[in-house]
């Protein structure tokens, strides 16, 4: 599985918003239109709950994100929006996967979702539902080291971040209007 | 005051201030109509919704007022989808009212159900459907402020029958009016910059005192911004040219020394080169489209850019500007005329520009447009129609053409001097927009004398609106440059495609225009000679009463002149045959 994780063309945009019905048709139509793929998305209501933040994940280059982002400005009920520099964000997803587990790998898959300080959340006959939510990059090892047990269904979020705090530099870029 | 969402409706609309309206009724519209027959709203009954939105359209064109149209549901709605996009595309102030399915039975396939806000979602500036007849005054002052303010645009609203039917106690509502406060606390998203940044003001006012070539590219944000006059005193104060684009005629007046006229695919020799040759564009309220700019990589490749717009997302789409300001052109003009001001009060003075004058002189003495008059007995040449058209109607009277050979040659042989004179669809590119745009412009405008020029294409497609013209007695006048055929369409396959002439013939008298005009209700007159024309034009000129259509035979074979082939850099300008080479 591809995971743009560390890809120079992968960016996050946090986009507040109304929360609305018919918003997120307007956001993401904009990224159809132009025929590029979002990566993930995550979508819910805020501390405020007349908005909603989306958290969009896409493989862009910057020159048609910038118009992109200057696009999204120019939806009536989009309020903000913030690139997030990966390196600079708090980035967390939750993954559940059911992985094949019988009485002969079944505790090597538990020692190893252990070592991740991921969870059992279900168990079968021969199989188990794990949880493990954290940094993306993490997920993917984890997603790796499970496949040779053999991975029966799996499920990952949409991204969500938030700007690291001003320990470290300024992170949060806002592409505000160009004053 | 308890009212039913159908008479709140109506009431909101004239507490905007409308005056008139297009539409069209239908079954989910219905409860609207009914209250229209107590209100002082004046609404046309079109014959086609397509007519309502271009109707609209000429209205906002020549008024500067939105333009309201409504129609019902389901087939009337996707009617309504290309003036939309026709106003997107061209920043036009329109707000649209269409029917829908009662809120229960969206999304049941019900009679004449469509998804109105997810097809015209793309095509307008904002659409909400409303779900409850208390938020219908709210919506709709929302809708005129978004309309109107920051890039106008159309903006629709989706009214479901049981807010508005009266039976239906969905329908009741307690009246309010929001106030201004009340419209922007409920746009948080919606705040557009008007004012410029001081700093890049001072940086442009400084990069004009140091330009030796530098050209104004007026665009269609100089009308919208009501920018004209301050556009005038800009160009004045520093002495710089004005190319005025296809969406900015009359924003400076054709016959100002300082104009060059249209640039672009058909613009004339002059401007398209001055542009090119120019080592600072300024640009306001215009948007670099490609049939502007020709090959992007070899348009102006020296110039430096300024480039002022009330939308932060033209700055940089196509090209990057050294000096990018978001504002409200008229209100960025006047600062930056105070910044020259303040500069040249301070010592600085504008280089010697003369070379440059006459270089641009040069040009316009060598490059005129031209065309060889018809030989007796020939058909008309459309350039001598517009002429003799141009020089016997009033100066500020306003013409609305359809798109193609014809809109070219009328744009460039007409002078317009007066701003909102000139209507027609620039982005979109919609044949058949002339027509009910002239009856929206002449219902705006009574006072003013419409011209509707249209090719024989495109008044095919929505000559109907004639009916709605005669019946609601709006005397505009019609030229048809009927020269038989999609004439732009042949110009290009004549000169690219080896003189294939693929599915491009119309007939010059299938159908026969006089008598279709007649039927319509209209004065129908055919002129085929030159000595016709003047007479024709005048006896049109008279009749108040009662819309003309005349319709005059051209020449097939005339095409427009000069051409930046498309895809090419405007350096490969070909001009007319009878100038050479175009000296490039």
């Amino acid at each position: 599985m591809n995971v743009p994780g560390i890809d120079i063309q992968h960016h996050t945009l946090v986009v507040l918003v109304e929360n609305k019905a018919g918003v997120l048709a307007r956001v993401a139509g904009l990224f159809a239109r132009r025929g590029f793929n979002i990566y993930s998305l995550a979508v819910a209501p805020t501390e405020d709950d007349r908005f909603s933040r989306i958290t969009i994940v896409v493989d862009v280059e910057s020159s048609p994100l910038e118009q992109i982002t200057k696009q999204l400005f120019k939806l009536v009920n989009v309020v903000k929006i913030s690139e997030l520099d990966p390196r600079d964000a708090v980035e967390r997803e939750l993954m559940l996967a059911t992985v094949r587990a019988d009485a002969s790998s079944r505790s090597q898959v538990i020692e190893l979702v252990g070592l991740f300080g991921g969870r059992i959340v279900d168990v079968g006959h021969d199989e188990l539902t794990i949880s493990l939510d954290g940094e993306p990059a993490r997920l993917d090892d984890l997603e790796d080291l499970l496949r040779p047990y053999g991975i029966v269904e799996l499920q990952r979020t949409g991204r969500v971040a938030l700007p690291k705090l001003e320990r470290s530099a300024p992170a949060l870029r806002s592409v505000r209007r160009p004053a | 005051m308890q009212l039913s969402g159908g008479q709140a409706l109506i009431r909101a609309l004239e507490m905007e201030g409308v005056e008139v309206m297009f539409g069209l009724p239908g079954g989910a519209i219905l409860p609207v109509y009914d209250p229209i027959i107590d209100s002082p709203i004046r609404h046309i009954l079109v014959r086609h919704e397509q007519g309502a939105g271009h109707m609209a359209e000429g209205y906002a064109h020549a008024t500067g007022r939105p333009g309201v149209c409504m129609v019902t549901s389901g087939p009337a709605a996707t009617n309504v989808v290309t003036p939309l996009c026709d106003a997107f595309m061209d920043s036009v102030p329109m707000v649209c009212i269409t029917g829908q399915v009662p809120f229960a039975a969206i999304g049941t396939d019900a009679f004449q159900e469509c998804d109105t806000i997810g097809i015209t979602r793309s095509v307008t500036k904002h659409n909400e459907l409303i779900t409850e007849a208390q938020d219908i005054p709210l919506a709709v002052r929302q809708a005129f402020h978004l309309a109107t303010t920051g890039r106008p645009g159309p903006v629709l609203l989706d009214v479901p029958k049981d807010i508005v039917d009266p039976k239906n106690p969905r329908s009741a509502m307690e009246w309010y009016w929001p106030t201004d406060e009340e419209v922007r606390e409920s746009l948080p998203g919606y705040r557009p910059t008007t004012k410029g940044h001081p700093r890049m003001i001072r940086q442009a006012a400084e990069l004009i005192l140091s330009a030796r070539q530098p050209i104004i590219y007026a665009g269609g944000g100089i009308l919208k911004a009501r920018a004209a006059e301050a556009l005038r005193e800009l160009a004045e104060l520093c002495e710089i040219h004005v190319v005025t684009t296809l969406m900015a005629r009359g924003a400076f007046p054709d016959d100002h020394p300082l104009c060059l006229g249209m640039p672009g695919m058909h613009g004339n020799y002059t401007a398209v080169t001055a542009m090119q040759d120019s080592d600072l564009l300024i640009a306001l309220g215009s948007r670099f489209d490609d049939r502007v700019t020709g090959r992007l990589d070899g348009f102006a490749q020296d110039a430096k850019i300024i480039h002022v717009d009330i939308d932060p997302a033209e700055l940089g789409k196509v090209r990057r500007p050294d000096i990018p300001i978001v504002g409200d052109c008229r209100l960025v003009i006047e600062e930056l005329v105070l910044a020259v001001r303040n500069l040249l009060s301070g010592g600085a003075a504008f280089p010697d520009r003369s070379a440059w004058r006459s270089t641009l002189s040069g040009w316009q003495e060598k490059f005129p447009l031209t065309y060889q008059q018809s030989d007796p007995g020939e058909a008309l040449k459309p350039q001598f129609v517009l002429e003799r058209l141009r020089d016997n109607t009033p100066e500020d009277t306003i013409v609305a053409s359809g798109v193609g050979q014809h809109q070219m040659w009328t744009s460039q042989y007409w002078k317009f001097n007066h701003p909102y004179t000139w209507v027609n669809s620039g982005g979109l590119g919609t044949m058949g927009f002339s027509v009910p745009a002239a009856i929206g412009a002449k219902v705006g405008r009574p006072d003013r004398m419409v011209w509707s020029v249209d090719g024989d294409g495109c008044f095919q497609m929505t000559a109907q609106e004639l009916v709605t013209a005669a019946s609601e007695r709006i005397p505009v006048k019609v030229a048809i440059l009927n020269n038989a055929y999609l004439g732009m369409v042949r110009q290009w396959q004549e000169m690219f495609y080896d003189e294939r002439y693929s599915e491009v013939y119309l007939s010059p008298d299938l159908p026969d225009y006089k008598l279709w005009a007649e039927a319509m209700g209209c004065v129908g007159m055919r002129v085929e000679s030159p000595e016709e024309v003047d007479a024709a034009i005048q006896k049109a000129n008279e009749i108040d009463d009662r819309p003309v259509v005349i319709d005059f035979r051209t020449d097939s074979r005339e095409k427009v002149y000069p051409m930046v082939p498309a895809g090419q850099a405007n350096s490969s300008i070909i001009v007319d045959p009878t100038q050479g080479e175009g000296g490039r």
